[in-house]
């Protein structure tokens, strides 16, 4: 599985992506993530205009076998959420790094992103996990 | 891959929702070789598996199958369980693979009759054939007509080149057989059951599929609805209780507990504001705590979040309006009649 270079990942399974318009990102979680968590049957997203803060959990995506929690990348408010995957869940499995996103974010301090793992060293991280 | 009891399982091969969809269209294969095994042997065998399980072993026929509970002397399950009656004297229990060491001891330690209790796990894997399609399989690869075992009944016979016990049995709400064999052959009778069902679709299942399918069907998992603090009568399990015998482990504490009522009850539920229950969440009603979550679950026959909940007794009958504490919020369920799912019979 590709990881977008241009996105950042943490060691939770979250990726986040910054956006062209300089001040939003898009928050998911990763192939990975999804490929353990198996079929996706809900997500549970936080309300537009909630804070998030970095490393604190803002909602829950769930499969029929387990439920995890999504953490925040980086800390921000919420300006949109993906609602099309209340009805249509699935997405996070069949697009986890694209149509499959969780929350936009505005983005409260970009150098936040510096301290997340790059695609190459997330690659190498969820590789490592899944031998265990 | 997880660790069960020591053993390493699949919780799925292809994928869980595809499992267990495949077990209530067609048929699925389960691989349930951790299950424990001890017989019971001798002139007393039957007195013995009647002094410490519940239900009433000497009324079986041989061939015949029986679900029981296994129970110390205040009422509570040390484990459930199958008793098949193999000859007259000699009968074979089916355990939780987590009590079986324990189990071993507890009736080792009450046998002081004629009979003699034989740890043996080490004598048996378990391979479960599960789902509509299950008869025709199976009957391809036994030397005799399985159509004519029925239900809670089981068969010795030649299977895919080994000798077997084929139960019809199983713990997924459909029909379907249980087969035990020497575990030298149980790789052999895998992979031929996997060649006999692939006209039917036959698809291998891990423990993900076979926890929703026994969900669905209301059926009891040793740890969740029951433990060794929980009686039959709480559990809903009072039918395998027979009184009537004289005598067995737990039967006084049982008879003042009948004659009591139970305060706590296992009861269905299914959500009805979004959001799925998982084991441990808390119940409430009307603001109180009433219990706790036992197993819960999406259910993928159903299309909707189910589970089995352990609360006060006076709410337990169905309709009643509950909350399930999800994640610091309550959302709202509603106890339902059990099982969930039925199969459509013929």
């Amino acid at each position: 599985m590709e990881y977008p270079n241009d996105y950042r990942y943490t060691q939770e399974h979250e990726w986040v992506s910054p956006q062209a318009d300089g001040s939003t990102a898009l928050v998911g979680i990763t192939h990975h993530a999804q490929d353990q968590l198996g079929d996706v049957v809900f997500v549970e997203l936080p309300a537009i205009g909630d804070r998030l803060q970095a490393g604190s959990p803002f909602g829950a995506v769930e499969s029929v076998k387990a439920v995890s929690d999504t953490y925040a990348p980086i800390s921000g408010t919420v300006t949109d959420v993906n609602e099309k995957l209340l009805d249509a869940p699935e997405q996070v499995n069949d697009d986890p790094h694209g149509e499959g996103w969780l929350v936009r974010i505005s983005v409260a301090d970009a150098g936040e992103l510096d301290s997340l793992m790059s695609a190459s060293d997330y690659a190498a991280y969820a590789a490592a996990e899944t031998e265990h | 891959m997880i660790d069960f009891g020591g053993w390493e399982m699949p919780v799925q091969y292809g994928g869980l929702v595809a499992e267990h969809k495949a077990v209530r269209s067609a048929v699925g294969l389960f691989d349930v070789s951790h299950m424990g095994e001890i017989e019971i042997r001798g002139p007393q065998s039957a007195d013995l598996v009647d002094l410490v399980c519940c239900n009433h072993a000497a009324a079986l026929s041989v061939g015949q199958a029986q679900y029981s509970g296994l129970l110390h002397h205040a009422g509570g399950f040390l484990d459930d369980l199958l008793v098949h009656r193999l000859e007259r004297d000699r009968f074979l229990l089916c355990v939780n693979a987590s009590n079986q060491t324990k189990d071993f001891h507890w009736i080792c330690q009450s046998n002081g009759l004629e009979a003699k209790v034989v740890f043996a796990s080490g004598d048996y894997d378990q391979l479960a054939i599960q789902g509509p399609s299950a008869l025709p399989v199976v009957n391809r690869l036994a030397d005799r007509d399985l159509s004519a075992v029925r239900y809670y009944w089981f068969a010795r016979c030649r299977f895919a080149g080994a000798d077997a016990i084929v139960a019809r049995t199983g713990y997924t709400g459909e029909d379907g057989f249980e087969v035990y064999v020497d575990p030298k052959q149980s790789q052999q009778v895998w992979e031929a059951v996997l060649a006999a069902g692939e006209d039917y679709s036959i698809v291998p299942c891990g423990l993900g599929a076979r926890n929703t399918l026994r969900l669905e069907a209301a059926m009891s998992l040793y740890g969740h609805e029951i433990d060794e603090r929980t009686t039959p009568y709480e559990a809903g399990l009072g039918w395998i209780v027979k009184l009537a015998k004289p005598k067995f482990c737990g039967r006084e504490a049982l008879v003042r507990r009948k004659a009591k009522g139970v305060s706590r009850k296992i009861a269905g539920f299914e959500m009805r504001g979004r959001g799925i229950a998982r084991d441990g969440y808390r119940v409430f009603s009307g603001g109180d705590e009433v219990g706790h979550v036992t197993s819960a679950s999406p259910a993928p026959s159903l299309g909707k979040n189910i589970g089995l909940c352990m609360i006060r007794a006076d709410l337990a009958q169905a309709g009643q309006p509950l909350e399930i504490e999800i994640r610091n919020r309550l959302v709202p369920a509603r106890t339902v009649p059990t099982p969930f799912y039925k199969r459509p019979r013929p």
